[in-house]
């Protein structure tokens, strides 16, 4: 019996590796990868997803929250990328990774009084059960993904920060979101696909 | 030629009669100063500020002191959460060539309204410094390929070793990670 249960578990550790997907959970996405669709709560009560924008190019899909003093100081930024973006069919889709029994600062009501006063003029969806922000592999708030709707399903095009520079608007030397949509919509090269910023983690 | 860049920290003890507390200036030795862009001083603290290169240069490990530096801010909940730990490790270690030193990125326009309170209500009594460096994306990577910038992050570093961690601490992980480097 004993050399059986060798072949067996070495079939067990073979089937197992071969099933394991590259990019695993929890890694989430890279440049390239399709990006899954999802069906989350907006703060009007009805749900979201990206298949329900039939005309969109593409999607900004900004992982953001309530509180942290990152994503208030580009909020303004947030709004004003999709006014000029979803003319020109890529929205801006907002979601709230956190977990609202460890942070109670990011409950649904909560998130509804943030939008309300700010004017978002964009969805703000709730990441219920916190599967959406694993799966997409964001880190922190804010943090974007670029996504390009293609026949072959919603392409991540660019991951990162919206520029390089949180204290000052002004003093932004490389917008890397608009500089990535921009080029996404004429169908050239992103010249910068991922960009690192300090953010808030996000409370699981 | 390879700067050699010596950094010693003179602890500077501000006798104060109100309030008995002791407060701490990181100070440069004049061999090869790494001067802070800016110094903000504010009552008996006193924080000096870095852009990324001359951060860079302050933790540039040739000396034998083993430094433990943590990425926090004050709106940062897990890092206002472990800050403890890691003024126990200073309590704990600063008499075996260990220095403690707490990075603050806090908006730097809100240092005086809020870092500077937030230190004299908690009594902190390791180093503060506030990295003022808005290009993220350049340092982040420098600091460590693997962090995406989300915060609290540690770096634990002497001239042997150096290890990188973004996550939350608790002082038993902390101290057993930083063992490691002492027993080296």
């Amino acid at each position: 019996m004993k050399p059986l249960k060798i072949i067996f578990l070495i079939v067990v550790v073979i089937t197992n590796s071969a099933f394991t997907f590259p990019s695993s959970i929890g890694d989430g996405y890279e440049i390239g990868d399709k990006a899954a669709d999802f069906k989350l709560k907006n703060i009007d009560g009805k749900t979201v997803s990206l298949s329900d924008y039939k005309d969109a190019k593409g999607f900004l899909v900004v992982f953001t929250c309530n509180t942290c003093p990152y994503a208030n100081a580009y909020e303004e930024r947030i709004i004003a990328l999709d006014k000029k973006y979803k003319l020109k069919g890529v929205p801006v889709i907002a979601i709230n990774p956190n977990n609202p029994s460890k942070s109670p600062e990011e409950s649904f009501e909560q998130m509804q009084e943030r939008a309300a006063n700010k004017g978002y003029t964009f969805p703000y969806l709730v990441d219920k059960g916190q599967n959406i922000s694993p799966l997409y592999g964001a880190q922190r708030t804010p943090h974007c993904f670029l996504l390009e709707k293609t026949s072959n399903g919603n392409i991540v095009k660019y991951i990162g920060a919206i520029d390089d520079n949180y204290q000052d608007e002004a003093a932004v030397e490389t917008a890397y979101v608009a500089n990535a949509i921009d080029a996404m919509l004429v169908g050239e090269e992103i010249q910068i696909k991922n960009t690192k910023a300090i953010g808030c983690s996000i409370k699981l | 030629m390879k700067t050699i860049v010596t950094i010693v920290f003179i602890v500077v003890l501000f006798g104060c009669k109100e309030s008995n507390s002791e407060r701490k200036v990181v100070a440069i030795n004049n061999f090869n100063m790494v001067e802070p862009i800016d110094i903000i001083k504010a009552k008996d603290i006193t924080i000096p500020v870095y852009d990324y290169d001359s951060f860079e240069k302050l933790i540039a490990t040739n000396d034998t002191k083993t430094y433990v530096v943590n990425f926090w801010a004050t709106w940062c909940k897990p890092c206002v959460e472990e800050l403890p730990s890691f003024e126990k490790i200073y309590d704990k270690y600063k008499g075996q060539n260990v220095e403690v030193i707490l990075v603050s990125l806090d908006f730097p326009k809100k240092v005086d309204d809020v870092l500077v309170p937030f230190i004299e209500k908690n009594k902190l009594k390791s180093n503060v410094i506030l990295l003022d460096d808005p290009k993220q994306n350049r340092w982040i990577p420098k600091v460590d390929k693997d962090w995406s910038g989300a915060i609290p992050a540690t770096i634990i570093i002497n001239e042997n070793n150096r290890s990188f961690y973004e996550k939350s601490f608790t002082f038993i992980e902390l101290e057993d990670q930083l063992k490691g480097f002492i027993t080296n």
